[in-house]
């Protein structure tokens, strides 16, 4: 099987400020991937460069094994369209309402009627638990929450292969944050969805992700699973994992992973 | 891709077929989503409408080997937005036709409404009134901020005032000197050769001097700030109440009229005056330049001349002119900035409005000058 992403031997370089050295990270398809790090280690650059958004000082980046620098147009342009992005901040265009943010992918396609695109926005809002008549309203009327949520629902309404997610639960409470790990893994599940999500919420990254990749000294330090991390004597994952909310998350799922294994 | 082992997946397709009993029955298969639609979903719309017609024949959906919510809601909408009573689908594509059985509420539509000129004229009308009120509310405001700083004139926004001075002053002096000296050559050019017509060639002083002095220096300075000045003021505004920062200012209990927009006025009203001094001087050089080649008055005795042909009283007509029609700008970037609603096609249009209001503004504040001070400074011979 072709991997999804292929970072190979990347570096980034701001300046004089080393960001990543010579990192490699490979995503197979159907895999939930979980990117933490500390404040400032590169995370969004990463996500950034995988994207195509910024070009890496050095190395290579394949998304669906098509190199994303040195690639024709149109062989971007269909990338494009296999994935779907949720940005650190919703990224919601401004001047159009929350329906015609959703139906804007839709439309560009040309390919369907505007009674589709309608059922499909819809559809796509209750998906994320958004009431119809928010739908009318600009972006600039909503809540943080209810940006995120939108801007989720833009992310989807192309069925993407690939979804990236950026702090995709922060300004969400508690009972969205739940919801959401159940869409998400109700995607994954039905659409055999890949998702690459940053995300410092543990209780989102225990119980929804496959693979850990942890980013520090500019480098992946760990790319595995989560027994697999938290194995490592890392400064930066004893404060993570094994600090006190860390243990409290981990505890509670802990529950969970022995009921599933008794099964 | 993802289904690397499996048999190829096929193109979407519809076919009619007969179940084991020899009912008709609607046969889908091959791959129906997006990637596969992307392309077909018209066509296929039309194919399954016409399959669609019989309400009692039986739909298999089994033979589907992709499907997402675009295959499902394109399938749902043919059967006319329900689900038919005889149905097979494909282990797990259950799910994407749950979804959909919730979503069938129309968008209504919008009422007809024949007011709608007599509203929209009412509607402009009222917002220019709210404009004025507005922009008379700001001043206000302004001013009895401004009544604090003279009991401490020490917190006075000294440095932004001497940051925009340099913006909206030093900057502008390249774009005026050369669209005042452009203006003073062309102007002197037609005028030439009129009075060299009539034999009135000392007379081109007297013109020139009084129309670049008195009129057209301050509102060709005034306009071009407008432009330039005006437009950058509501915009920074405009951005910073997109991204709260005008907020954060006023939790923070630094009033943004004297952080922000006192320093503005202010400095707008100190270098529009110097702005225009500087436009007329540059643009009489290019008039005195041009009536030297046109009309052989050689550019020193122009100069010498122009004291006796235009009284100095123009010149502080001008200077006036120039602080109100500062402040103006100024004062209306400022309100339009402040009103920009926090998306993107806001800021566009307040952008426009600023500078289309101002210079409007400019040329009636112009008119008034004219008229108040018709008799002053114009010397009869
Ligand atoms: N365009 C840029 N120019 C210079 N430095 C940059 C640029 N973009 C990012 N950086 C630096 O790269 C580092 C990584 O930034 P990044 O935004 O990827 O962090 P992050 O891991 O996403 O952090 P957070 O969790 O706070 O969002 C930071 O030190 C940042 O200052
Ligand atoms: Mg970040």
């Amino acid at each position: 099987m072709t991997p999804v992403i292929e970072v190979a031997g990347l570096w980034t370089q701001f300046g004089d400020h080393v960001v990543h050295r010579d990192l490699n990270l490979t995503v197979m398809p159907g895999e939930v991937v979980s990117l933490v790090g500390g404040s400032g280690s590169g995370k969004t650059t990463l996500m950034r460069q995988i994207l195509g958004l910024e070009r890496p000082t050095r190395g290579t980046v394949k998304v669906f094994g098509i190199p994303l620098h040195g690639s024709n147009a149109q062989l971007l342009h269909k990338i494009r369209k296999r994935w779907g992005v949720l940005f650190q901040e919703g990224a919601l265009y401004s001047a159009l309402s929350v329906f015609d943010n959703i139906a804007l992918p839709l439309r560009e396609l040309r390919a369907f009627d505007e009674d589709f695109i309608r059922d499909m926005v819809l559809l796509k809002l209750d998906m994320v638990d958004i009431e119809r008549r928010h739908a009318a309203k600009m972006p600039a009327d909503l809540s943080g929450g209810m940006i995120k949520r939108i801007a989720l629902a833009r992310a989807l309404v192309l069925e993407p292969e690939l979804v990236f997610l950026d702090e995709p639960t922060a300004g969400l409470d508690p009972d969205r944050s739940e919801s959401f790990v159940k869409l998400i893994r109700s995607l994954h599940e039905t659409l055999n969805l890949t998702v690459v999500m940053v995300t410092h919420d543990l209780d989102t990254l225990v119980s929804l992700s496959d693979k850990i990749a942890v980013l520090a000294e500019q480098k992946l330090i760990v790319y595995g699973t989560l027994r697999e991390a938290i194995a490592v004597r890392h400064p930066f994952i004893l404060n993570f994992f094994l600090g006190e909310r860390g243990l409290r998350a981990l505890s509670a799922v802990a529950a969970t992973i022995n009921l599933n294994g008794k099964h | 891709m993802q289904q690397a082992a499996a048999p190829a997946v096929l193109d979407p397709d519809v076919r009619q077929a007969r179940t084991a009993d020899g009912a008709p029955a609607v046969e889908l298969s091959g791959a129906w989503d997006i990637r596969a639609l992307e392309t077909r979903a018209r066509s296929l719309k039309l194919q399954l409408r016409q399959f669609s017609t019989d309400p009692g024949s039986h739909w298999n959906l089994s033979r589907i080997q992709r499907l997402d919510h675009i295959g499902a809601l394109l399938i749902w909408q043919a059967w006319g937005k329900r689900r038919p009573a005889r149905l097979a689908l494909a282990q797990g594509h259950e799910v994407f036709f749950s979804h959909l059985d919730s979503a069938a509420a129309a968008a209504p539509a919008a009422p007809f409404d024949p007011l709608r000129l007599v509203r929209a004229l009412g509607a402009a009308l009222l917002l220019t009134a709210e404009h004025l009120r507005g922009i008379v509310q700001l001043l206000g405001q302004i001013l009895l901020d401004s009544l604090v700083l003279l009991r401490h004139p020490l917190r006075g926004p000294w440095r932004e005032i001497s940051a925009s001075l340099f913006r909206v002053g030093t900057q502008a002096l390249g774009i005026t000197a050369l669209v005042g000296f452009l203006i003073g050559i062309v102007l002197s050019y037609l005028s030439a050769e009129q009075l060299k017509s009539v034999g009135a060639n000392v007379f081109i002083i007297n013109i020139l001097g009084i129309g670049i002095i008195r009129e057209l220096g301050p509102v060709i300075a005034a306009v071009l700030v407008a432009g330039r000045s005006g437009s950058a003021i509501t915009a920074q505004l405009g951005v910073m109440r997109v991204t709260e920062e005008l907020d954060a200012l006023s939790v923070m209990g630094i009033p943004h009229t004297v952080r922000l927009i006192l320093p503005k006025i202010v400095a707008l009203a100190i270098a529009m005056p110097l702005l225009i001094l500087w436009t007329s001087g540059i643009a009489l050089t290019g008039g005195a330049i041009s009536a030297d080649m046109q009309l052989g008055i050689s550019v020193h005795s122009f100069m010498t001349g122009l004291p006796a042909a235009v009284p100095a009283v123009n010149l502080s007509l001008a200077m006036g002119k120039g602080v109100v029609f500062g402040a103006l700008i100024a004062l209306i970037a400022c309100h339009f900035g402040l009103r920009v609603q926090p998306n993107t096609e806001s800021l566009g249009i307040g952008t426009t409005n600023s500078v289309v209001t101002s210079i409007t503004a400019v040329i009636i504040a112009d008119a008034i000058f004219a008229v108040i001070f018709a008799d002053v400074g114009i010397s009869l011979l």
